[in-house]
């Protein structure tokens, strides 16, 4: 094995021997130096997801996360050099754990988290407000294409996850009632805003990706007779969540 | 409603929409300024990584560890299916995250 091979295999498997022919600065062994490095690895990891994941973190009580962090930043150290994109495999890790089951709705808890903290990083993009499209005639609108800014996130859960995530942070909120909840994350000036997305908004959403405005409203409707497409436009819009595609 | 009707409900829609989000020019001009992200209680929306520190935690590894019952998820109470919860079924396939 390369040196860099055996110091990389060490710093996240305690079990590993330190590797050899580490000197400081006068030639002396610096093995203990190694040890301090590999600590830190593991700790400023752990310190990434608890920044990452506050309101999870909150859910199952600090000695826990910890605990489940420790595991995942082993067997998921970063893949990209940006610390702050790491833990996008957290929300499933913890789905795949038995001793968290219990807690169904904790990954999805966990996939707001995440996708809030990615809008956040999200790529400012050309959003279009309503003046841009006052001009246009009906049948201009129901025919055009419009696509997400890149800082626009849809999570669908079967649980009351944006309750939970405002309950977490702030009890008088009230304790979140049994449901599913489809949550729109929009970045309308510089801080990442979730709101709940009315019934149907989700589908609408997501055909818009495959259609014009007013198909992408039919499929809506057709499977929530309730759908509303004024609040649903009215919320992306608001949010600065929409743009002409480049194309 | 029929097919018309129900094209001059969306675009009614629309329009009222588009209306209710025309600003005027100068209420528009938003200068990006850096640093100013307001931290909540949830800590700050960047994340990781957007600060830098150094340590003196130990880290203890253990692989084998046990729930103990901690945190808010005590005071909520679900049901252990929530998945039964009324959602109009939608026949293409759910996106978690949509990606933009």
């Amino acid at each position: 094995m390369s040196i860099q091979t055996t110091f990389h295999a060490g710093l996240l498997d305690a079990a590993q021997p330190v590797p050899e022919g580490l000197t400081d600065g006068e030639g002396r062994p610096a093995g203990r130096r190694y040890s301090v490095y590999r600590n830190n690895v593991a700790v400023s990891l752990r310190e990434a997801l608890t920044t990452g994941f506050p309101v999870t973190r909150k859910l199952i009580g600090e000695q826990n996360f910890d605990h489940v962090a420790g595991l995942y930043l082993r067997a998921h150290p970063p893949s990209d050099p940006r610390l702050m994109l790491y833990g996008a495999g957290f929300p499933n890790f913890l789905a795949s754990l038995s001793a968290l089951s219990h807690i169904g709705y904790l990954a999805d808890v966990a996939r707001l988290e995440l996708a809030i903290r990615h809008s956040y990083h999200a790529a400012d993009g050309n959003p279009i407000d309503g003046n841009a499209l006052a001009h246009l005639g009906p049948d201009q609108l129901m025919a055009l294409r419009l696509s997400l800014a890149p800082s626009a996130r849809v999570l669908r859960s079967p649980w009351p996850v944006l309750s939970i995530w405002q309950f977490t942070q702030d009890a008088s909120v009230g304790k979140p009632k049994a449901g599913s909840q489809d949550v729109l994350i929009t970045r309308p000036a510089f801080d990442p805003q979730p709101q709940l997305l009315p019934t149907g908004g989700a589908t609408f959403i997501s055909a818009l990706a495959t259609m014009p405005l007013g198909e992408a409203a039919e499929a809506a409707l057709r499977s929530a007779p309730d759908f509303d497409p004024s609040a649903t436009l009215g919320l992306l819009l608001a949010g600065r969540a929409l743009e002409m595609p480049s194309c | 409603m029929n097919t018309f009707t129900k094209t001059a409900f969306i675009a009614g829609a629309f329009v009222t929409a588009i209306a209710a989000n025309t600003v005027p020019a100068a209420a528009q001009a938003q200068e990006k300024c850096f640093g100013v992200a307001l931290a909540g209680e949830n800590g700050c929306a960047a994340g990781p990584g957007t600060t830098c520190a150094g340590t003196s935690t130990v880290d203890y590894q253990g692989n084998a560890w046990t729930l103990v019952e901690a945190g808010t998820c005590t005071d909520i109470e679900l049901p252990a299916m929530a998945d039964g919860t009324a959602r109009m079924g939608s026949l293409e396939a759910l996106e978690r995250d949509i990606p933009a």
